[in-house]
């Protein structure tokens, strides 16, 4: 069953002037074998270069002790982003008002409009950003914020240590969208 | 009359040529390649537009895993050495040299630390370590690590790499920059994954006309 009857295939027979049948040739036909060999050599190729890790460089400032040392921002150019958990981001322009009113919350996939926005209003040299992340955070969250300073090209920005207040609002803004981010 | 024949010409190319120069080159990048060593540490970095390459010499790394713990590693031999040597000196912790050179990365208290080196490398494994103690403020031993290191390079340039886990909270990523901050190291880089510039953005708009990235 396995072998097939190949001496008298399709029923000819062989007449008196047939040649007798052909030598099979030797030669091999390499032509799957090369497609293999480039489709490795591609994939080593991109996996090699692909895997070199890059280095965002961060540069701090010293810690200045007196207040008069101190960098001073305007306060009409300074926008304060919050990181909290869950890739929440939280912001507000010039200072915190006692109401907490003008506290407002984003994301990751907004932030970027929000920066462009206040960049567009603000003289480049008044123009400061501090981000202040809170504990629940994380390692991430503040790699995509710096990140996106260097993608929208924000020159001065400054990390700094969040206020047990605004970690407050923070939760409290959290509890309180909590029940709509979850649709 | 009969017609000349003209001999038909077989459409086959002879592959083999082309099959050699194939492999030449898949092995040639096959033993180029270098394989990432196993990690003991697993650590997914986040991405970012960064352009940059990471070094590779003269490193000195910290990694900070999923659960905020603190790594630390070397490459210099003589520095290695010089560490050991220091910190059994001021601290008296009877270190293995020897050890203390072949181990690839350290991730223990410096009262444990002896007992780090004496488990076989291949057992050291980081969710079972216990790591550097950063959290306490007033026991962060990377202060006194990044001393004792920073020593030891005697001002030669030493490239200080931050390799952070995804989801290390904030805090562990803190308490690092601070012992940074206090062995006045202020300059460090953040190993990340590449990934482009999000199109249309201002960045995006600069690379287009030829500007140059500042790093």
């Amino acid at each position: 069953m396995a072998e097939m009857d190949t001496s008298s295939s399709g029923g000819h027979k062989k007449g008196p002037g047939v040649k007798k049948g052909k030598k099979l040739s030797t030669r091999v036909d390499l032509t799957p074998m090369v497609d293999l060999g480039f489709l490795l050599i591609t994939f080593f190729i991109f996996t090699t270069t692909m895997s070199q890790p890059t280095a965002m460089k961060l540069f701090l400032p010293k810690d200045a002790d007196k207040p008069e040392d101190q960098n001073k921002a305007k306060e009409s150019g300074v926008i304060t982003l919050l990181l909290g958990k869950d890739n929440n981001v939280f912001y507000y322009e010039g200072q915190l008002d006692n109401s907490a009113s003008n506290f407002k919350s984003s994301n990751f996939h907004d932030i970027r409009t929000v920066l462009l926005d206040k960049k567009s209003r603000t003289p480049e040299k008044d123009l400061v950003v501090i981000l202040k992340a809170s504990s629940e955070s994380t390692y991430r969250n503040l790699v995509d914020i710096l990140d996106e300073m260097s993608i929208n090209v924000l020159k001065k920005y400054a990390l700094v240590d969040i206020l047990p207040i605004e970690e407050q609002l923070i939760k409290a803004s959290e509890a309180a969208n909590a029940p709509s981010a979850s649709n | 009359m009969g017609r000349a024949k003209l001999p038909r010409k077989s459409t086959n190319i002879d592959m083999t040529a082309m099959c050699d120069v194939a492999f030449l080159l898949l092995s040639f990048f096959i033993l180029t390649t270098k394989f990432k060593p196993a990690e003991a540490i697993a650590v997914t970095t986040p991405n970012s537009v960064a352009a940059k390459v990471a070094p590779d010499k003269d490193l000195v790394l910290i990694t900070i895993d999923k659960d905020g713990k603190v790594f630390l590693s070397m490459d210099d031999e003589q520095v290695k050495e010089t560490v050991a040597n220091t910190l059994n000196n001021t601290m008296n912790l009877g270190l293995n040299v020897a050890a203390f050179k072949k181990a690839g990365f350290y991730g223990a208290p410096f009262s444990s630390l002896s007992q780090f080196l004496s488990i076989p490398e291949e057992q050291r494994k980081g969710d079972r370590l216990p790591g550097i103690p950063v959290k306490d403020s007033s026991d962060n031993q990377l202060v006194t690590w990044m001393r004792v290191i920073k020593d030891a390079y005697m001002g030669k340039k030493m490239n200080l790499l931050l390799k952070g886990d995804n989801a290390a909270k904030y805090p562990a990523f803190k308490s690092v920059i601070d012992a940074f901050k206090k062995n006045d190291e202020l300059k460090f880089q953040m190993i990340t994954n590449p990934e482009s510039v999000p199109t249309g953005s201002e960045l995006w708009k600069r690379t287009m006309s030829g500007e140059k990235r500042e790093e």
